[in-house]
């Protein structure tokens, strides 16, 4: 269940051990992405326990929602993976209009998936940008980081927001796309499958990476399942999971597109590398999605993007239910109760980061204090969905 | 399987719990009782015609005085889903924990214990997760009301209209 790459290198009869430490990494440590404190007992290099604190960035987005009218929510969800808003505001729209029963059209559905899928590349660039920063690897940051400023540019242009967006709408969206900007996103396709293979030289079969990542913190399939990990963290452990595929929502069953899963290439099933690898092939998977539906969007004639919207939410059909979809980070769920009234009995937010990180405590003993940072920086977590 | 048949065929193997099948819209869920929750749970997850091997969420809510857990469910193996809710006690306001069953349950509970304060029996480590640990009442009750300060820094935000 641990890594045991130190257990292997030195017998346990012949490991010293000496006098327990405390260490706090974070909540203030760039390795940590975010708030994030995490205890760590360490027995020299080793670490012998871990136990995390988190809730420094909870923000009540849970009892804000309560207080809110339906279509008010919707900014807010854009503030839990703030990396990658328009996922989470396709997760609550979905999940709501299912429970009131609002049927939008084609051509919506496709620009939501076309959205979607372009958040989730910017979503892992700056996973694996960052996750290079951590390892010591600086170059690839800045490339990926003039790619995503590319996807940036698309949103700003089509919503005017750069990093939250509040462009999908129960019922709808905000803006239909502006004229040209369909040709925009067909740029960046040429512009942007080269980037791969590139990345691939730089960092992805670097010798220093490699060396770092691979055989590091395992997480076996059944420890993941156990947990709830999802999403790249437990496709990188060689389970064919994607939610897009084995609980289709939004019109994704209507699309082409590979569910990558980790091979232990480097070391062992589940490490930190195939993590790593699984969000790069994403990338490759998601740009084919981009590309079918940029293809569907040009065969399918404009209508207005705003006509499911309704125009009351006074009353609205009662009920409850679970909606999930698959967010960059996993599978991000809305538990949303409605009583019949404009605003929400209950909406309880499932976050994929929270889940995987309480997994955590169970993978981090027997690492050595770098491989931490490694392991923290591989399952990808956003501190904005955690603390919510 | 789908809902209703998950329910006769648990009531069939375990006629013993106390469990029923409630009508909420879109999809019914099932109501058990506190007191049956670990044995039912435990041969939800282990019967191979169930296998539920993962808790997909497990969320706090409140119905009117009374607070309840809801457990939604899913089998990898079958692909089918189901929804568990459970009343906690009036007046101790507790619930077996789940956290044995499902190692997912551990946060989801703590979550829950912070959030509206049900307890959760037999939890490993049931301390507030996301609320400062001396942060006192249970924010997302109906009738919260937030403190004026909080260690002498002014909680300024009032939530309530």
């Amino acid at each position: 269940m641990t890594s045991d790459k130190w257990a292997r290198l030195v017998p346990e009869s012949e490991i010293m051990h000496g006098e327990k430490m405390v260490l706090q990494m974070g909540p203030q440590h760039p390795a940590t992405h975010g708030v994030l404190r995490v205890e760590l007992v360490t027995d020299g290099e080793m670490i012998v326990s871990a136990t995390l604190h988190i809730g420094y960035l909870h923000r009540c987005f849970e009892k804000v929602c309560e207080n809110m009218q339906w279509p008010q929510i919707v900014p807010y969800t854009d503030r839990l993976d703030y990396l990658a808003s328009m996922n989470n505001n396709l997760g609550f729209v979905l999940g709501v209009e299912k429970l009131f029963g609002i049927e939008v059209s084609e051509r919506v559905r496709i620009i939501r998936i076309l959205v979607a899928e372009l958040n989730r590349i910017a979503s892992h660039l700056v996973a694996i940008g960052t996750y290079g920063l951590d390892i010591g690897a600086w170059t690839p940051f800045l490339l990926l980081f003039q790619a995503r400023e590319h996807i940036l540019d698309l949103f700003d242009e089509l919503c005017g927001g750069r990093l939250l967006y509040n462009y999908i709408w129960i019922g709808g969206l905000s803006h239909d796309y502006p004229d040209g900007w369909l040709e925009k996103c067909r740029e960046f396709i040429p512009y942007f499958k080269p980037k791969i293979p590139e990345l691939n030289g730089l960092l992805s079969y670097n010798k220093i990476f490699v060396e770092r990542l691979g055989g590091v913190a395992m997480m076996p399939a059944d420890l993941c399942i156990k947990y709830g990990v999802t999403g790249p963290n437990l496709r990188g452990a060689g389970i064919k999971w994607d939610l897009r595929r084995n609980d289709p929502y939004g019109g994704y069953d209507d699309y082409e597109f590979d569910i990558p899963i980790g091979r232990g290439e480097i070391g062992t099933l589940g490490d930190c590398f195939d993590r790593y690898i699984v969000r790069v092939y994403e990338m490759e998977q998601s740009i084919r999605i981009v590309e079918q539906a940029l293809d569907k969007l040009e065969r399918t004639p404009r209508d207005d993007v705003q006509a499911a919207i309704p125009k009351t939410f006074a009353k609205v059909p009662a009920g409850e239910l679970y909606f999930r979809t698959e967010s960059p980070k996993g599978e991000l769920g809305f538990y949303i109760v409605s009583d019949g009234k404009s605003k929400p009995q209950r909406i309880k937010c499932r976050a994929p980061s929270f889940c995987t990180l309480s997994a955590l405590p169970q993978v981090a003993p027997g690492l050595l204090i770098a491989d931490m940072v490694a392991l923290i920086g591989s399952i990808d977590i956003v501190l904005g969905e955690v603390d919510r | 399987m789908n809902i209703e048949e998950i329910y006769r065929l648990l009531k069939e193997r375990l006629p013993y719990a106390e469990f029923e099948l409630t009508d909420i819209k879109p999809i019914p869920i099932l109501s058990i009782s506190g007191n049956f929750l670990l044995p039912v749970a435990e041969y939800l997850r282990d019967n191979v015609d169930f296998a539920f091997d993962s808790l997909m969420c497990l969320s706090g809510l409140q119905l009117g005085e009374e607070l309840a857990a809801v457990y939604h469910l899913y089998s990898n193996k079958h692909n089918h889903k189901v929804t568990m809710r459970v009343k906690a006690g009036t007046e101790d306001k507790s619930i077996p924990s789940l956290a044995a069953v499902w190692l997912a349950a551990e946060w989801h509970e703590r979550e829950a214990f912070d959030m509206f304060g049900i307890r959760f029996d037999g939890h490993p480590d049931l301390r507030r997760i996301l609320c400062p640990d001396d942060w006192e009442g249970h924010p997302l009750r109906k009738d919260y009301k937030p403190p004026l300060f909080w260690h002498e820094i002014p909680v300024t935000v009032d939530v309530s209209n």
